[in-house]
């Protein structure tokens, strides 16, 4: 990869989502990246905690991924769903006890023999900017041990971005923003 | 209960002297420091409720991967043209000062971000959100939700015609008063680029008092999220301008020389 060049401009800094984005940003839909119910549909959940462990009842999350096949969509009609088109974008807002659910698929290697994931944004009030992150998938173990990032990872935070698989298929992803398995975050190279 | 948000009672009896004190304090170290920061702390102790939701361990840096180095794509099927005035969502007209907020979207190499999203929310001009959980006791607007939406231009330029929003207390500390804000959500051209931050406007007496704001310990920095006053935007017998340019970060896609190129072209025309 070519070195990318120094910034020109300074980047604007981000701010909180404050408690009161419930009514602009979640809209109709907006956590089902298709159908519940549609054959290939997947769970995905999880709940975020704070750092007492507590669950924290307005946060916000968006995940981006590829499908299954490892294709990127560029499809418009993430904000008005038609049921069928899949967009790749989710959106959704935890419940009063800090859980939060994705109808989405199994995302696939976007590159032969990578470790497939799924790019996750959090937001939430007492955060005072957003948080990257990705899900892994638990069962691929030969893409998960040659990938470049979790072997980045310290070996005993490695775990907080891999997913669990539940017994109908779902996966289980918990984001601990702090304390007892902190979850890892990330930032990329051009941030600021 | 235990899914009570973090909102220890005794520090909302702290009063503002404490907590300007603690900013101060911030500002001083960091005045003395010789590194510049560009965006808000995360571990920020006076916006107390940042004390349990902020990572204590450092970010882990990545190098993105095909799915970071794309955006969704958002476009007309998603949003309609009018849902950047935000006061025509009802039968009658909001109460407040009208105003029409305008900028471009840009990324830190200089590009336009054009075709991407921005969502906007915001309180009414008495200071109150369309929320369930916003109980401060000022009048609700029935012609005002405080919500809007757009598409970015060929340019990265947006427009928005909305009512100046009002300050409103929160319970971070005894008489907190936030500054006069409004919310945006932005995307990239890389989904590394998201971002959610507020605007706010020139001259507000809250912006030393306020937690938030001051996230961002660099002088400089946090008057990039101030917009300008701006009269040729003003217009007649109608609404006050504002002009406000956002940055987002640079693309971390494989850099081309091509791709110089037309960031150069793009800043000669401009």
């Amino acid at each position: 990869m070519a070195q990318a060049p120094d910034l020109k401009l300074v980047p604007t800094p981000g701010q909180t989502v404050g408690p009161f984005f419930g009514y602009a940003l979640p809209y109709e839909k907006d956590s089902e990246l298709l159908a519940p119910g549609h054959p290939r549909s997947i769970r995905l959940h999880g709940t975020v905690t704070d750092g007492a462990g507590n669950p924290i009842p307005d946060a916000l999350l968006e995940i981006w991924q590829p499908d299954e096949h490892g294709v990127v969509s560029q499809e418009t009609g993430s904000l008005r769903r038609d049921g069928y088109t899949f967009t790749g974008f989710g959106r959704a807002a935890v419940d009063n006890v800090g859980h939060f659910t994705f109808t989405t698929v199994n995302p696939g290697p976007t590159e032969e023999g990578q470790a497939p994931f799924i790019a996750l944004t959090l937001f939430a009030r007492g955060l005072t900017n957003r948080l990257f992150t990705r899900i892994y998938l638990p069962e691929d173990t030969e893409a998960l041990a040659a990938d470049p990032l979790l072997n980045a990872v310290d070996a005993e935070r490695r775990d907080t971005l891999i997913a669990e698989r539940e017994a109908d298929g779902a996966l289980r992803f918990d984001v601990r923003l702090q304390g007892e398995g902190e979850t890892v975050f990330l930032a990329y190279p051009r941030e600021s | 209960m235990s899914q009570q948000p973090a909102l220890d009672p005794a520090a909302t009896m702290d009063s503002q002297e404490t907590l300007s004190r603690e900013i101060q304090q911030i500002g001083e170290d960091y005045a003395a420091q010789s590194t510049t920061e560009t965006q808000p702390r995360l571990n920020f102790p006076p916006y107390r409720s940042s004390l349990l939701r902020h990572p204590t361990k450092s970010l882990q840096l990545a190098d993105p991967e095909t799915i970071e180095l794309w955006a969704p794509a958002f476009g007309e099927r998603d949003v309609h043209p009018l849902e950047a005035d935000l006061t025509i969502q009802h039968n009658g007209e909001p109460i407040g000062e009208r105003i029409v907020v305008s900028g471009r979207v840009l990324d830190g190499d200089g590009r336009p971000v054009r075709g991407q999203l921005i969502e906007l929310w915001q309180a009414n001009a008495a200071g109150r959100y369309m929320h369930k959980r916003d109980q401060h006791p000022a009048p609700l607007d029935p012609n005002f939700t405080g919500v809007g939406r757009a598409i970015t231009g060929p340019n990265g330029e947006y427009s928005f015609t909305t009512i100046k929003p009002a300050p409103y207390p929160w319970k971070n500390h005894h008489n907190a008063w936030r500054p006069a804000h409004i919310h945006f959500s932005l995307f990239g051209t890389d989904f590394t680029q998201r971002m959610i931050t507020q605007m706010y406007f020139p001259g507000d007496p809250l912006f030393s008092l306020d937690p938030i704001y001051q996230t961002i310990v660099d002088p400089k920095a946090r008057e990039r999220l101030v917009a300008t006053y701006d009269h040729s935007i003003t217009s007649h017998e109608w609404a006050t301008g504002y002009n406000w340019d956002i940055v987002l970060t640079g693309s971390n896609r494989t850099w081309m020389e091509s791709d110089l190129g037309d960031a150069h072209a793009d800043e000669e025309d401009h």
